[in-house]
């Protein structure tokens, strides 16, 4: 094949380099170079591609060509969350998020990487104080994974195959979470039932969890706040209650609300799962997704981890600190079909993000955050009630509301489609997956939104349900 | 040797933990104070009892700190700032424009329910790349929620259930059939998804033989999940013998596509007979590393496990993309939303930049280089190379075992790694466990690295063996020229000392 121009991307298509290099391989063409592969083993025909656009110049405007057919939440209002939440990412989140060093790291020794370990260390110990517990693993791929996980450790752990689950789980996260308890056809399969939520506050039923737990149940898991935004007030109650019956409590949890709310750690929780999105990641279209779980310093779980976690350690050098993967022969690295679950890529290069995160924020910062998203939802809930014939469903929300439109005759649908006319994106449609709540939708609520946001809201929503 | 070896010294900034920097009361974040109609008591929009005590114990500092901090931490994390030729994951440039692209608002700021007419341009992407892996494997659609490698072979197993199941089979298939050199999560996901696990040994060709495949395979047989080329170099040239055998016993046949690199625009996995297969976007599509994600494993199948997908479906009707959630037999999600959108996006301007044409040559310069490195590998002292009775070329790997120097030195691949830092040059690869060839290393050039860089890369590992014979303490006792000197890990799997974080930490050195 006669070959243009080097490519940038690689530097051995310098011209006449290739040949050098053939040459003191002593073959005459690359294609002997496959005689491992038999004739019959090649394509009938080569695949089709679209020509390349080899120079950057070109490829750049391609690229913002086909990216500018997007809105975004810059160019819209919106308030879409429910499992990726519009927060502001500090600026020097994006610049280490780009620093080459992090950006292109695998697997050196524990010198060479040191300065990255450091900082997934870091990613855990503030988590740890977040959450108030001091084990805390690397991160998996979302918070659904990070639950499907959770329970899975818990069934090993009480060797029990039941699982309750609050009934208003997002189904997206309930989706992941079948996937990881396997169908009912398997040996190891889990049985997912589900606890009622109690109406008025959209919190856990405890008298229905109590009815239903039973020395079979493995893991009972919670949310603060729910995923339709309601701030569990029984998570000391529902802990006690579980552990009373053997099992283990999971709770998932916005790391955001813990400037303001009580931890996990504290309410007795045993096993601590939840995002990582807020903690500095950009949306990405759903791609910003990770997912935390985190414990006790207790054998009885640290065993049971699937992921990699890294452990302070001492070197060479007195007084001097480094890092080293702990537990890694329990991962499927270590052990292939009998390790726990499985590891591998993730999303590393978060956890240094949320780790900078978490350090300019600071004790001061979660709480100051969280108050003031707690006010915004409030405010936002206040004005919204005031439109004839919308009400918000739950007294006590965090970021989220579930606002019922039933009274206004509209759908959402409708309400929605009127609202991107004048720019703005209104909240998930809960309509087809929470049918009970009618037409309700799932407004988020954060620190983005200033009172004029919830304002111009206000003012459009009077417009489209006249 | 001719060349001079790198004179390299680390940063080395003796960094705190930054939960041990700070002063009370210092701020590098500042929350907007709620406008005066926003503002209310926050007890009182809280139920009773909820309200969080202590304050969490994180750092206080100014901005400049934070950002300093975590600059001196990326400093003291080499990546891929020196030589990085580390085998199975295809070291690649992570091209710049993809990282300014994938930072626009445009991606950046986009929420993955947003009406689909403003989602326009990030579907067509999603759908026109995964045209591109259509055309590259044969398969009829592809998937990229799976956030990497292990959860594309996950997503296989979860597919193998889904369509069995539809069969009314699952009951009785209950055993995955894989390679001891294949990918430990091909086992580790098979198992984690109700499948016992059998796992074939090599033969004397450096793959399994096709008689210890038909003899593990039965009416219990659920998958084969198998790579090919093996992180060895070596391709079985018996795969289709092996699909047919798998596919009469009614089993699906997986393709872990890690090393596709070697071999882009050579074989395509349908054509093999494959039913499925996955692609890594941050290996060999240029997606970066990030230390370990955001990835994303491409699993890509053929019709007939079109309907067990995950859901949603990228579709295109008439110039209009949509996202297609309908799927009455899929198995639901393996992970929230459709993916990391990122990683496609850079894949996919990857493919762009190269072409055809580009995607060949690099597959050929990949091999090229791998089988250069070799011709010189070879010529150290002590360095020999897996199954040397096989004398076809290897493909873009090679694998390597330094089990004579060992012998002679008493220095192991480990100290090996330690020594070569101190060169900017970062470790090599060795092996997954368990290890078939003695003190492996298992480098890999690709395509991106030039000959100066892999000959500088030879010319350590030669010099690292020849100190090992004439200084094996200094080899013992790397890295000298590094952030940190070497760590002790005796500890780590201590309950008494293991800390994964540092309050666990301070607790068990008895300072908390």
């Amino acid at each position: 094949m006669t070959r243009s121009s080097a490519h940038p991307y690689m530097a051995n298509s310098a011209p006449a380099l290739e040949q050098e290099l053939l040459d003191a391989v002593g073959v005459a063409t690359a294609e002997e170079l496959f005689e491992q592969i038999p004739a019959d083993h090649r394509p009938r025909e080569d695949p089709k591609l679209p020509p390349a656009l080899r120079s950057e110049v070109e490829l750049e405007r391609h690229l913002r060509g086909l990216l500018a057919k997007n809105g975004s939440t810059e160019s819209h209002l919106s308030f879409l969350g429910r499992g990726v939440w519009p927060h502001h990412v500090p600026a020097v989140c994006d610049e280490i998020a780009q620093r080459t060093e992090f950006v292109t790291s695998e697997w050196g020794t524990p010198a060479s990487d040191h300065g990255r370990n450091q900082a997934w260390f870091e990613f855990a110990s503030q988590l740890g104080e977040l959450v108030d517990m001091e084990f805390v693993g690397l991160p998996v791929y979302s918070w659904g994974c990070a639950l499907g996980h959770a329970v899975r450790m818990a069934a090993r752990i009480t060797e029990r195959r039941r699982v309750l689950v609050l009934a208003d789980l997002d189904p997206e996260r309930l989706a992941v979470l079948r996937t990881y308890c396997e169908p009912p056809e398997t040996r190891t399969h889990l049985t997912i039932e589900f606890v009622a939520v109690d109406p008025s506050t959209g919190g856990l039923d405890v008298a229905d969890l109590e009815r239903q737990l039973g020395d079979d149940v493995a893991a009972v898991y919670f949310e603060s706040p729910t995923s339709l935004g309601v701030i569990e007030a029984q998570g000391a109650r529902i802990a006690q209650v579980v552990r009373a019956a053997g099992a283990e409590t999971i709770a998932g949890v916005d790391p955001l609300s813990l400037g303001v709310l009580a931890p996990p750690g504290e309410l007795g929780v045993d096993i601590a799962v939840g995002s990582t999105q807020p903690l500095g990641i950009h949306m990405y279209a759903g791609g910003g997704t990770g997912g935390f779980i985190a414990t006790r310093d207790e054998e009885r779980y640290a065993r049971q981890y699937p992921t990699l976690q890294v452990s302070i350690a001492p070197t060479r050098t007195p007084g001097e600190h480094g890092f080293a993967m702990a537990l890694f022969e329990q991962s499927s690295y270590g052990k292939r079909e009998d390790g726990n679950d499985w590891t591998g890529n993730s999303v590393y290069l978060w956890a240094v993000v949320n780790a900078v995160y978490m350090s300019l924020l600071g004790p001061q910062g979660f709480a100051d955050l969280g108050e003031l998203i707690l006010q915004r939802c409030h405010y936002a809930a206040r004005r919204l009630a005031e439109i004839d014939g919308v009400s918000i469903r739950y007294p006590h929300a965090f970021k989220e509301l579930v606002v019922d439109f039933n009274g206004t005759g509209r759908t959402v649908a409708e309400i929605n489609a009127a609202l991107l006319q004048r720019g703005i994106f209104g909240g998930v449609d809960l309509s087809s997956d929470r049918p009970e709540l009618g037409q309700s939708a799932l407004y988020c609520v954060t620190e983005v939104h200033a009172q004029e946001d919830v304002d111009r809201l206000v003012s459009a929503l009077q417009e489209v349900v006249r | 040797m001719t060349r001079k070896l790198p004179k390299y010294q680390a940063a080395s900034w003796d960094e705190p933990i930054v939960l041990d920097m700070g002063r009370p009361g210092r701020r590098a974040f500042l929350a907007p104070e709620p406008e005066p109609d926003v503002r209310a008591d926050v007890d009182g929009l809280l139920p009773a009892g909820v309200r969080r005590k202590t304050a969490p114990g994180l750092p206080e500092l100014s901005e400049f700190e934070v950002q300093r901090h975590y600059n001196h931490l990326s400093q003291m994390t080499l990546g891929m700032m020196g030589i990085n030729l580390f085998g199975t994951c295809t070291m690649k440039y992570n091209p710049r424009v993809n990282e300014r692209v994938t930072a626009r608002p445009e991606l950046a700021e986009v929420h993955p329910n947003q009406p689909e007419e403003t989602l326009q341009g990030v579907l067509e992407i999603v759908h026109r790349f995964d045209g591109f892996l259509r055309e590259l494997s044969g398969m009829d659609r592809f998937v990229f929620q799976p956030g990497g490698g292990a959860d594309a072979a996950y997503t296989h197993a979860c597919v193998t259930r889904a369509y069995h199941a539809s069969r009314g089979e699952l009951e009785q298939r209950t055993e995955v059939i894989t390679t001891i050199q294949t990918h430990p999560c091909s086992a580790a996901t098979a198992a984690a998804a109700g499948f016992d696990v059998i796992t074939l040994p090599l033969g004397p060709n450096g793959y399994p033989t096709l008689e210890s495949l038909q003899a593990a395979v039965s009416d219990k047989t659920a998958a084969l999940m198998v790579g090919n080329p093996d992180d060895m170099g070596i391709y079985n040239p018996e795969i289709k013998q092996w699909i047919a055998a798998v596919h009469d016993a009614g089993g699906l046949c997986f393709y872990d596509h890690a090393n596709f690199n070697g071999v882009m625009t050579r074989i395509k996995a349908r054509e093999l007979g494959f039913d499925a297969c996955m692609f890594m976007l941050h290996k060999t599509f240029a997606g970066p590393k990030g230390g370990g994600g955001p990835a994303v494993g491409a699993y890509g199948c053929a019709e007939h496990l079109v309907p067990f997908l995950p859901r949603p479906l990228v579709v295109e009707q008439d110039g209009r993309y949509a996202l297609d959630y309908d799927g009455p037999q899929s198995v639901g999600r393996v992970r929230e939303y459709w993916g990391n959108v990122p990683v496609v996006v850079k894949a996919y301007s990857w493919v762009r930049s190269l072409g055809l044409e580009g995607l060949r040559q690099a597959a050929d310069l990949s091999v090229i280089a791998n089988n250069y490195m070799e011709t010189r590998l070879l010529e150290i002292p002590g360095v020999t190379k897996s199954h040397p009775q096989i004398t076809s070329h290897r493909l873009e790997m090679t694998r390597y075992s330094l089990e004579q120097v060992t012998e002679q030195t008493g220095i192991d691949v480990h100290d090996i790694q330690n020594r070569m830092v101190d060169y900017g040059v970062d470790a090599p690869w060795l092996a997954h466990e368990p290890w078939l060839i003695p003190e492996p290393i298992t480098p890999e050039p690709g395509e991106l690295w030039s000959k100066e860089d892999i000959d500088t890369w030879i010319d350590v590992l030669a010099d690292v063996v020849r100190e090992a014979h004439e200084d094996p303490e200094t080899v013992k006792t790397a890295p000298h020229h590094q952030a940190i000197s070497q760590v002790d890990a005796s500890g780590v799997d201590d309950p008494t000392q293991w800390a994964t974080t540092w309050r666990a930490h301070r607790r068990k050195q008895g300072v908390a």
